[in-house]
């Protein structure tokens, strides 16, 4: 197991260097921070000073290779932007997107794994039907359009609930939670809402086909004909071994739910990492947005280790295959 | 003991909901949050809209942009190069400490400071010089009549809390460490920064101290204003529309119709100082992005004019931007010091007439060039330059469009990387001098000449009518300011397109001056 664990971690290194000089590379085209840095009025001594005190006058792989040298502890420096430590600023924000890809992700699974099999089960239902057209919306409909057609409907109609940003925060240490104020709360559920959609539908698609699947198999017909009471066949055995896949899925759409909350953070205001790339994007900070490229990368390494370790829960075969090894 | 603790718990919730009764708090949002709390760092309009209501300048703004008597309370030019500032008595900053000349000296050190951005408002300042506690000599390097005009950009800080918090220059970014003004600040002005959560929100308290409080005009009653960025157009719009915020200072045009029928909205509408252009290469031999090899068709005038008569600014005012634009064929507003009603008139729109010209010139089957266009800068700029490209193509100048983000545009055109390129222009200076300097003038002369002249345009006359404007003052200086205005219609160096209008939308009960700086003065609102 642990040797495991290490190579994993040891094939991570090339992925986060490989990610590093693209990201890096990529730089080069998205504006000079220099003319953003300086403004509208300046000299072209005052330039040439910022570019020498930038090092944006050294050689890409000097640049580069002191960029990963103090990566590698944790040294993003300061943001061009913002003029504050890039590590803080990022740990300052990623509460509040940790926040929300966990209400988003456990809004997709708690809701879209019981449509999936409810709709595998019954599938000629009314209620079927209804899940398999509104999940279509889901897919199909863009992410900022979900976003402000809710704000439209549950801020500017109906007046219920806050149009933008966090509410009121707690802080717990370094970590800032709205999960304890009341506004706080409020303010999660119109952008979980549209950051889950499209998870909650792909999942419940996932779970329906591969409950379909499953359900034609011999060993659930054998379990019928042992006299197992439904509830054992469908979430004992169907759905138990529809997992693995689903499982997969989930563990990357997670990643893809941290990475991807940019649009909806925008939508919505959400002071998390999302937006702070967005706008760094926009005044060419490139400490920031190298910082954040590094951060997403990891946690898609991490997300996948991890679901690599749940296979072994889930999948006995897996697990003794392993023991088969080690005893050989 | 109890019910005394009683009676005394129920007089303080009493006494806080009377409080809470006076407090007139203003929700205020725009898309772009302040970078920075330095007042010296960053010269760019959302930091200065927030912290000009923290800090105080030498000289004030009415809500028409003239001077007015700010921490100095008269100044005067002792000698061509020597202006005296009376400074006001009595003013403490906001952590206690008193204001003098002391302060006025290291605060205009401080905006000297390479690392400042502000060095356009002081270019000419050789040093300041402390006559007594209240008085201020400032030594210029040439004689220079809008000194005042530039200063009331120049914010006063307190030497002996900066000297405190570290902070006696503008944040270095090779720096490790962030410095103490990035979040904080210590000014004299009417609100005191009460909260700072960059990107989240910036809250600031009323200052009753302050000493504009007891001058006539300064009639606010806003006690908190809470500032939130709200990038997105649509939620920005809809937080008013669902009353979580009270002013936006900057709605999308598309948004208007809808933002006048809203109830308890409404939209102040007012121009704007900044002037959009379409800038021509004019000092190259040949074009970089043209299919014209060997020769520079920019450089006639006569296919410069051509394109002139090719534009519609009508239809550009009328659909593109809805009627919020003040269509102009001069450099600048008529807010700015310098301006002539008789040089803003546009070569008229004529089709025919340009494709006339342009065979003159030698181009009866046109050519081929790349117009380089931001399309997140300017209201509306990438679909202007839309219009334009269409406009140009229909008189046989086949126009390919190049709109990019405000970065990697600004990086290009600064390169001159470009042959034909949209530029707006403010002028925060509110003289002509300011355009005429960074826009007109041959690169490369005294500092601050032609920066921002990517076009390569150089012309011996306009350089000496420049120099007048720098040096001379009265008529004399009016009159070359008069005369560069004509030579720039002559010559067409640009093509002035129009002046940008900034409507603000606010709830109804809001009232306060429209500013055409872009700037709200909070200490003029008053809510009802």
């Amino acid at each position: 197991m642990f040797a495991f664990i290490l190579s994993r971690i040891l094939q991570a290194l090339p992925v986060m260097l490989t990610v590093a000089l693209i990201s890096f590379a990529m730089f080069a085209y998205v504006g000079d921070p220099v003319a953003i840095m300086l403004g509208q009025d300046f000299t072209e001594a005052q330039r040439d000073a910022l570019v020498r005190e930038l090092g944006l006058d050294q050689p890409f792989f000097v640049q580069f290779a002191k960029f990963v040298v103090n990566a590698a502890q944790g040294e993003f420096g300061l943001s061009y932007r913002l003029s504050r430590p890039v590590a803080e600023l990022i740990a300052e924000r990623a509460p509040a997107t940790l926040e929300l890809a966990f209400c988003a992700a456990a809004l997709a699974l708690l809701v879209g794994v019981p449509m999936g099999v409810y709709t595998g089960l019954y599938r000629n239902s009314w209620l079927s039907r209804f899940f398999l057209t509104f999940s279509l919306i889901g897919v199909s409909l863009p992410t900022f359009l979900i976003g402000i057609l809710l704000i439209l409907i549950f801020s500017v109609w109906l007046g219920w609930l806050p149009s933008f940003g966090r509410g009121d925060v707690v802080q717990l240490g370094w970590w800032s939670t709205g999960f304890l104020t009341w506004s706080g709360i409020r303010a999660l559920i119109l952008p979980s809402i549209t950051l889950g959609l499209f998870q909650l539908t792909l999942i419940m698609r996932l779970v329906r086909a591969e409950m379909l699947e499953v359900l034609r198999t011999d060993y659930i017909k054998f379990a019928r004909a042992r006299g197992l009471p439904n509830r054992a066949v469908h979430f004992g055995h169907a759905l138990k071994n529809t997992l693995v896949p689903v499982i997969t899925i989930a563990g990357l759409q997670l990643g893809a739910i941290i990475a991807f909350a940019i649009v909806t953070e925008t939508v919505f205001q959400w002071p998390g990492m999302g937006l702070l790339f967005i706008q760094s994007v926009n005044a060419a900070d490139i400490p920031v947005m190298a910082a954040y490229l590094l951060l997403i990368a990891l946690v898609f390494v991490v997300i996948n280790l991890v679901v690599d370790l749940l296979y072994y829960a889930v999948d006995p075969r897996l697990r003794v295959e392993r023991g088969a090894v080690r005893g050989a | 003991m109890r019910s005394w603790m009683r009676a005394a718990t129920l007089a303080a919730l009493l006494g806080a909901m009377a409080a809470a009764a006076e407090a007139r708090t203003v929700r205020w949002a725009a898309s772009g949050d302040p970078n920075t709390m330095d007042p010296h760092s960053q010269n760019v309009g959302t930091v200065t809209m927030v912290l000009q209501q923290v800090y105080d300048a030498l000289v004030a703004r009415n809500p028409d942009l003239s001077p007015a008597p700010g921490l100095a309370t008269a100044w005067e030019q002792h000698e061509p190069t020597r202006w005296r500032f009376t400074l006001r008595p009595g003013v403490r900053f906001h952590e206690g400490e008193a204001f003098t000349a002391e302060d006025v000296v290291f605060s205009i050190e401080r905006a000297l400071q390479p690392t400042s951005n502000f060095g356009i408002f002081v270019d000419t300042i050789e040093r300041a010089e402390k006559v007594d506690d209240l008085t201020v000599d400032i030594v210029t390097k040439v004689p220079d009549p809008i000194l005042p005009n530039k200063l009331a950009s120049v914010f006063m800080m307190s030497r002996s809390w900066a000297e405190r918090h570290n902070a006696t220059r503008p944040q270095n970014t090779r720096q490790r460490e962030e410095m103490h003004t990035v979040r904080s600040a210590n000014g004299t002005g009417a609100y005191r920064l009460a909260l700072r959560e960059p990107d989240v929100r910036t809250v600031l308290a009323r200052n009753p101290d302050w000493w504009g409080w007891r001058e006539e005009g300064n009639r606010g009653n806003v006690t908190e204003i809470v500032f939130r960025p709200i990038a997105s157009d649509a939620t920005r719009i809809a937080a008013l529309l669902s009353g979580e915020v009270d002013f936006v200072l900057d709605p999308p045009l598309q948004d208007l119709a809808r933002l006048r029928n809203a109830p308890n909205v409404k939209v102040l509408e007012g121009p704007e100082i900044r002037t959009l252009y379409i800038v021509f290469d004019v000092g190259r031999d040949e074009l970089l992005y043209s299919d014209v090899k060997g020769r520079n068709p920019f450089r006639d005038l006569r296919v410069r004019q051509a394109l002139y008569h090719a534009i519609d600014i009508q239809a550009i005012h009328r659909a593109t931007m809805r009627g919020q634009s003040v269509p102009t064929g001069t450099l600048f507003p008529e807010q700015v010091n310098g301006y002539v009603k008789e040089e803003d008139v546009r070569l008229p729109f004529d089709a025919a007439r340009a494709r006339a010209l342009l065979a003159e010139a030698g181009y009866p089957n046109g050519f081929s060039v790349t117009l380089d266009c931001p399309n997140n800068r300017y209201i509306n700029d990438e679909q202007i330059c839309q219009n334009i490209a269409a406009m140009w193509s229909r008189v046989g100048v086949r126009t390919a469009l190049k709109a990019q983000p405000l970065g990697p545009f600004f990086a290009q055109i600064q390169r001159a990387d470009t042959s034909v390129y949209l530029l707006g222009w403010g002028v925060p200076t509110l003289d002509a001098l300011y355009s005429f300097q960074s826009l007109l003038a041959t690169r490369g002369g005294q500092p601050g000449d032609g920066i921002w002249n990517f076009g390569g345009y150089s012309n011996p006359r306009m350089d000496a009518l420049i120099g007048r404007m720098k040096t001379e003052s009265g008529e004399a200086r009016q009159a070359a300011i008069r005369e560069a205005l004509r030579l720039y219609r002559e010559d067409v160096p640009h093509i002035p397109l129009h002046h940008q209008m900034i409507p603000w939308a606010m709830r109804a009960n809001i009232s306060m001056p429209h500013m055409a700086n872009n700037q709200p003065f909070f200490r003029w609102a008053v809510v009802e």
